[in-house]
């Protein structure tokens, strides 16, 4: 017996075997439904463009951790391809390659290696990237092909506007909201349910989205605070305009459903290292998201929020963290 | 079964998995060993002044050593023989303490203690004898802390209690002597339950039973239907729901103030396995000189419960079981919480509730990664506290925080670090933290 020396350490002696790569990958897991979505209405564009995402995050992590770094490289951790994958989601479906690899750069570099790694980063990688093609190449990143399911001939992918930039133009014009409503491109409630609208390709499917976030839930990788708070402060928030004024507001299940709140407030705004850690956090982190998202839809310049409601609060959640922490138990109230 | 009866703690917790594999198996009486070792110190205090000598013949249950201090226990004789040498001998963790060492001859018990095996149900001391006794029969808590028992009892006089908490809730994953307690003792318990009313003038108790022991629970609320003043509650199969903390505010809804006692919200909590004792000892004048012990791993065969006298060789219950192959950590208590062992070549003390082989893959912790802030240790925290944070500050020496961020509040259950997927060794740094910040807030009072 004496010959095998025991392993000795501090309690606890067992561990629930939970790792970062089980998340990592499970996050990639549930983002299926809704890519597999995308590509049945955009067809093999989605799968190029997903994959020279990926491969370019994964290919500036590497070379960044090895050659600038002189580290340990981490590629294989699953975050750099969560990172390739939500970029991709996050843009239009025809958007030229080259521009595809440059928001790689920015999410891999400047997102996440400049901050120190993964953990370490104040912003979501996917989104920072997102948000400087959209300053940079607000052309190419504002043209979104039209949806067409892959089994239906027809003319090529031509594109059109998303149901967020019809209505902005359409109010920005002076017309009602309900006559918009009846814009022949602006798409049905069930067709933005199931996906086929005009967006980022990733965003367009409120349906596969939530699969993929009850999976997470169940999973638990992610707990219900930062969704339920940030979709609910999109319905009530956008719902008292709508009330105020139905005519120049849309309802709020419009706003729900269009646009990337679904893939904001699932698995953006999820993102646990730009979150706050404690639930009360999380919930007014969700509040904040849902506050400033309706705040740029109704009255800002660009038709969408999320990305930036997104990131201003990532910045705010150092404060969040400090201000809103768990209530310690026993503590005597003074 | 309804869930919606059961009661819990309200914030954190995990499920660890159960693994209570000895559960079926009945208490064995381990057989005496030749020669018996034993601590004069076992239990949380000042150490017992030793009465033995080289040379003195002992018997079973005569006092070996003496509590002279407040918190402090006495200690009695487990076996009949001769003091072969009184020395300094390696506990479990390595360290040496003093010990003796007694050469085993026959089995003769001190004549006060009866051996009977009847139960005997009506309690003939009064209120200050019944501490006096708990005092001189050395009782301890057996739920792990090996605190002396009648010091909970010498309530401060401006303290009145409300309610006697037994912890029945074996929320540690493969210890199961609770189990087989209850299953097997329940009677003397109880009685023993009713010794603790009279000692502390509270008007009711309330035993707190996880719902993983459907059967225990039965059993027990079908025999404490007999007394009116005490209480049979279902807890959630939770863990570290037999925390005292969290116990008292599952079972009662009050909480503990920081830094304060059960007393403090007029509770005192005793486990299940001490209400066997106090009842040995109130009733049968027999003082604690065993211990009950689940042997058990998930490739040990034949997982078991036993009754072993103190001072029994761990070696000895090791060969008789055989040490699984691949053992690489053995652990003394659960696995949540208890200790590893580094020596195996040491002995039975007070307490000692568990001896539990983990696989040498089970055994080696992972690599600690980054921390993702995913929360989980804070969600899992069941004193409400950042341990992700706490960690952070300890790394960083800065102990003015970690008090502010009440890092003295950690209980130690281990939920954070079990749960934290970069396998950050969170407890660790924190009990780092926790010496560093007490030794910090004592050089200020001075």
């Amino acid at each position: 017996m004496n010959e095998k020396l025991l392993q000795v350490s501090g309690s606890p002696h067992i561990h629930s075997g939970e790792s970062v790569k089980k998340i990592m990958w499970s996050v990639v897991l549930a983002l299926l439904p809704a890519f597999l979505v995308s590509i049945f209405y955009f067809g093999l564009p989605v799968i190029i463009l997903t994959f020279v995402s990926i491969a370019s995050c994964i290919v500036f992590e590497y070379l960044i951790q090895k050659y600038m770094l002189k580290g340990e490289t981490t590629i294989w951790d699953g975050s750099a391809v969560i990172t390739g994958m939500l970029l991709a989601f996050n843009l239009p479906a025809n958007l030229p390659l080259w521009m595809v690899v440059v928001g790689a750069l920015i999410a891999i570099g400047v997102g996440k290696m400049a901050f120190g790694g993964l953990g370490k980063n104040l912003f979501n990688p996917a989104l920072v990237a997102r948000v400087f093609l959209l300053i940079s190449f607000p052309v190419q990143m504002t043209s979104w092909p039209i949806p067409k399911p892959i089994f239906k001939l027809g003319a090529d992918v031509v594109s059109g506007p998303t149901p967020l930039g019809i209505l902005k133009e359409g109010v920005k014009s002076g017309q009602s909201v309900e006559s918009i409503m009846h814009n022949s491109d602006m798409p049905g409630y069930v067709d933005m349910l199931l996906g086929q609208m005009g967006g980022s390709f990733g965003e367009i499917s409120a349906i596969a989205l939530l699969i993929g976030a009850i999976f997470l839930l169940i999973r638990k990788v992610i707990t219900w605070h930062i969704p339920v708070s940030f979709l609910l402060t999109v319905f009530l928030f956008s719902g008292i305009f709508y009330l105020v004024d139905p005519s120049y507001y849309a309802n709020p299940f419009f706003h729900l459903l269009t646009g990337g709140v679904m893939l904001g407030a699932l698995f953006m705004a999820t993102d646990m290292v730009t979150s706050p850690t404690s639930a009360s956090g999380m919930l007014i982190f969700g509040l904040g998201c849902g506050v400033i998202t309706i705040i740029i839809r109704l009255f800002g310049a660009y038709p969408e929020g999320v990305s930036f409601a997104i990131l201003i609060m990532n910045a705010l959640v150092p404060l969040i963290n400090k201000g809103f922490k768990p209530r310690i138990f026993g503590k005597i109230k003074q | 079964m309804k869930s919606s009866n059961m009661k819990t703690f309200t914030i954190g917790g995990i499920h660890p998995e159960e693994n209570k594999l000895a559960k079926e198996f009945a208490i064995e009486s381990f057989p005496l060993p030749k020669q018996a070792t034993i601590f004069f110190t076992q239990h949380l205090g000042a150490p017992s002044t030793p009465i033995i000598q080289k040379g003195d013949k002992v018997k079973v249950g005569q006092l070996i050593a003496k509590a002279d201090a407040f918190i402090c226990a006495n200690l009695h004789s487990p076996v009949s023989g001769t003091v072969a040498k009184i020395d300094m001998v390696a506990d479990i963790t390595g360290y040496k303490k003093p010990a003796a060492i007694i050469d085993i001859e026959g089995d003769e018990w001190e004549e006060h203690i009866d051996q009977s095996p009847e139960l005997k149900k009506e309690i003939t001391l009064s209120k200050q004898e019944i501490i006096e006794r708990i005092k001189s029969c050395g009782i301890v808590g057996l739920g792990g802390a090996c605190f002396p028992t009648h010091v909970k009892y010498m309530v401060p006089p401006d303290k009145k209690v409300d309610y006697i908490i037994v912890n029945a809730a074996e929320c540690e994953p493969y210890i199961t002597t609770d189990y087989r307690i209850m299953l097997e003792k329940a009677e003397a318990c109880l009685v023993g339950v009713q010794a603790l009313l009279i000692a502390s003038g509270a008007p009711e108790a309330i035993i707190g039973i996880e719902a993983n022991k459907p059967d225990a629970y039965e059993h027990i609320s079908q025999l404490a239907t007999e007394y009116t003043n005490i209480k049979v509650v279902k807890l959630k199969t939770k863990y570290p729901q037999g925390a005292e903390k969290q116990l008292i505010k599952a079972l009662t809804g009050r909480e503990v103030p920081n830094g304060k006692l059960p007393i403090e919200v007029g509770c005192i909590v005793n486990n299940i396995t001490t209400t066997h004792a106090i009842y040995e000892a109130v009733q049968k004048n027999k003082p604690l000189i065993e211990t009950y012990t689940t042997i058990s791993g998930k490739r040990l065969s034949g997982a078991k419960n036993f009754k072993i006298r103190l001072g029994t060789p761990i070696e000895d219950i090791l060969s008789t079981v055989g040490i699984p192959e691949n053992t690489g950590k053995i652990i003394s208590g659960g696995p949540m919480m208890g200790k590893a062992i580094a020596q195996v070549n040491s002995y039975f003390v007070k307490g000692m509730s568990s001896i539990l082989f983990i696989d040498e893959e089970e055994s080696k912790r992972e690599n600690a990664l980054a921390c993702l802030r995913c929360g989980k240790c804070v969600f899992a925290c069941p004193m409400g506290l950042e341990p992700y944070l706490l960690h952070f500050l300890v790394e960083n020496s800065r102990f003015e925080e970690c008090e502010k961020n009440g890092i003295m509040n950690c209980i130690e259950c281990g939920s954070c670090q079990y749960g934290c997927p970069s396998c950050r060794p969170l407890l660790d740094m924190i009990r780092t933290g926790k010496i560093k910040t007490g030794a910090m807030i004592r050089a200020r009072k001075n």
